[in-house]
């Protein structure tokens, strides 16, 4: 059940992306997909929520291919957020939640914007805490209150799975920290593409590192984020502490080559 | 302090979405109103003394309604073959272009997109000249709708830049080929017309509704018809297009095969309206941002009522063209124009939240 990503390959033009990549996502999980810029991960995302082919292998979302469900079943069953979306008309927030009915409707006339739908937005973004922001128009929205409104969408598409791009990009600390809390808050099989290695330790229940195209490292946060795989996968140095709190594995990077001393006081660098 | 200020802003919005989404009823029905009451006042209007009575009589006549009194020979024939075709056409094609400056600014993401400014119409005049002028046996919509479908290839293609088209660099080719456009229609003009070619080449660049009949405002009308009804039907993969295209894919359009079905309906729908008028600018561009303040975003809501507001609009545009300055008869790009621009320049400064290229 939930994801099964088997052995997936995916080329353009001869330039291989991704490279024979197999990962289990259990429902109800959050995974966190890490991986230097270029390694793979929003082409993953995308392949899990159906926008591109594989070139070779497959993916299936409870037991059924990607590849047998239709553009609209697919919506309805995976909810995909992208990094830094923006409309270029002004929305009002209960019409960027209402796109997330779109799967749903049928025809011109029928099942738009009725009642049922109007519900589901009211829900969804009370989901997120964003009642109050309904009438907010989109610009005048924070980053981090954006971001609410988006998974907000997400909710309306009634996803059994949600994949976000990113999410935590242009947030502050707390935006960060709260918007991950909220994700797990949803008890929603999650992936999340993350740059932040500390993010993904504290919030996701297991982490896939890419490298290259290629699954590096699969497993438990206490698992993969170890100071060999690390300074393999992204050249750096790192030490592993356990956080003071949750006991999770917590990150510090040391800059390699480590840097000369300052010269102190009275020395003279002649 | 900022939350404060926030809330407030808050607390102020629903009544404006609350308006807008529940009084669209009532602003198609005023649209509605609006189009009857200014296309008969229109049909009066014009050297000619006609009265309200005078175009009723006329019409009842003509479609076969019992009607009491008889209008006056040539008072019908001024109704019925010259001012009510012209009038219908104006319609029909302020209709066409609001309606298709509405879809390319969505499925483009593009504010600025209209078919006059992305060279469509442009496209559109020298496919018609090469069939007027130089008499290639094609029909003249067809000859039109190659002419805005090419026009609007070659004006996406130049913009597109590793795989994706910014607003900004498809407004600089739009540029580009509606010159050209306008270059070649000149050209083919000047080296075969015998006369007055600059009225006529003035007619074509600057739109013209002064050539209306009966199978102008069928050519125009049988386009508004075809092309608008797929548009209506398409407006749900429309709405889904507001956050990009991944997000349209993930909404579960086809995004490819639906913008290029969109896209080539606006180039059939362009093509019949400059067939029939010339390329007439501004309607496509500002119609739908007036009219998205009425209805919302919502595509369902926005395309009949900017198809209504931009037959208005051109009617009423018309009428002044070929009036103010009686009996000189201005083209009704010139009028568009007047009072195009200052609405333009208003939605720039007091739509900050568009980012407009």
């Amino acid at each position: 059940m939930g994801v099964v990503i088997e052995r997936v390959s995916f080329r353009v033009g001869g330039r291989t992306i991704l490279d024979d990549v197999s990962a289990i996502i259990p429902t109800g999980s959050v995974t966190g997909l890490l991986g230097p810029n270029g390694a793979g991960k929003s082409t993953l995302l995308r392949l899990i929520a159906g926008l591109h082919t594989p070139t070779s292998g497959r993916i299936t979302l409870d037991d059924a291919p990607l590849a047998t469900l239709g553009r609209r079943e697919t919506a309805r069953r995976i909810a995909l957020l992208e990094q830094n979306a923006s409309p270029t008309i002004d929305l009002l927030v209960r019409e960027v939640v209402l796109l997330g009915r779109i799967p749903y409707r049928s025809g011109i006339f029928g099942g738009f914007d009725g009642a049922e739908d109007l519900r589901i937005v009211a829900e969804s973004l009370a989901q997120v805490g964003g009642t109050d922001l309904a009438d907010r128009s989109w610009g005048t929205l924070s980053g981090g209150e954006q971001q609410r409104v988006q998974i907000a969408r997400a909710l309306a598409q009634r996803p059994n799975l949600l994949l976000l791009d990113e999410p935590t990009n242009h947030l502050d600390i707390g935006g960060q920290l709260g918007l991950l809390a909220q994700v797990r808050d949803l008890g929603l099989t999650a992936v999340l593409a993350l740059h932040d290695l500390n993010l993904a330790a504290a919030y996701c229940d297991q982490i896939l590192l890419l490298a290259d195209g290629r699954l590096a490292a699969a497993g438990t946060p206490a698992d993969v984020l170890v100071p060999r795989v690390i300074a393999k996968v992204y050249g750096v140095d790192s030490f592993v502490v356990p956080h003071p709190r949750g006991g999770h594995p917590s990150l510090l990077f040391a800059p390699s080559p480590p840097p000369r001393p300052f010269a102190k006081a009275g020395e003279s660098s002649l | 302090m900022t939350a404060g200020t926030d809330s407030v802003a808050g607390r102020t919005r629903p009544a404006a979405s609350a308006r807008r989404n529940g009084r669209f009823g009532l602003w198609l029905a005023l649209a509605l109103a609006a189009l009857v009451l200014v296309s008969a006042l229109a049909v009066t209007i014009g050297p000619a003394p006609v009265n309200l009575a005078d175009v009723a009589g006329s019409l009842a006549a003509h479609l076969g309604f019992p009607h009491s009194g008889t209008v006056p020979v040539l008072t019908d024939a001024i109704v019925w073959q010259l001012r009510l075709p012209r009038v219908l056409t104006a319609a029909f094609v302020g209709a066409g272009l609001a309606l298709s400056g509405a879809v390319m600014q969505s499925v483009t993401r593009n504010p600025l997109a209209d078919p006059y400014l992305l060279g469509l119409s442009s496209g559109a005049s020298l496919g018609a000249v090469c069939v007027v002028i130089l008499g290639v046996g094609v029909a003249l919509p067809l000859a039109a709708f190659a002419g805005a479908l090419a026009a609007l290839i070659a004006t996406l293609s130049i913009a597109r830049v590793g795989g994706t088209i910014t607003p900004g660099r498809a407004v600089l080719a739009g540029l580009a080929i509606a010159q050209l456009g306008a270059a070649g229609t000149s050209f083919v003009i000047f080296w075969s017309a015998k006369g007055d070619s600059y009225r006529e080449i003035l007619n074509w660049l600057l739109g013209s509704l002064a050539g209306s009949s009966w199978a102008t405002v069928l050519i125009a009308g049988s386009a508004l018809l075809l092309a608008g009804t797929g548009l209506v039907l398409a407006a749900s993969r429309l709405d889904a297009f507001a956050f990009g295209d991944t997000a349209a894919a993930s909404l579960g359009v086809d995004v490819n095969r639906t913008r290029w079905a969109l896209l080539g309906t606006v180039a059939l729908l362009t093509g019949a309206m400059v067939a029939v008028s010339g390329a007439i600018g501004f309607v496509g561009l500002i119609l739908p941002h007036l009219v998205r303040g009425l209805s919302g975003p919502g595509h369902r809501r926005l395309l009949p009522l900017v198809a209504v507001y931009g037959a208005v609009f051109l009617v009423i545009a018309d009428t002044l063209a070929r009036t103010v300055f009686d009996p000189r008869e201005l083209p009704v790009g010139i009028i568009t124009a007047l009072i195009g621009v200052p609405v333009f320049i208003a939605l720039i400064k007091s739509r900050k939240s568009v980012s407009w290229v």
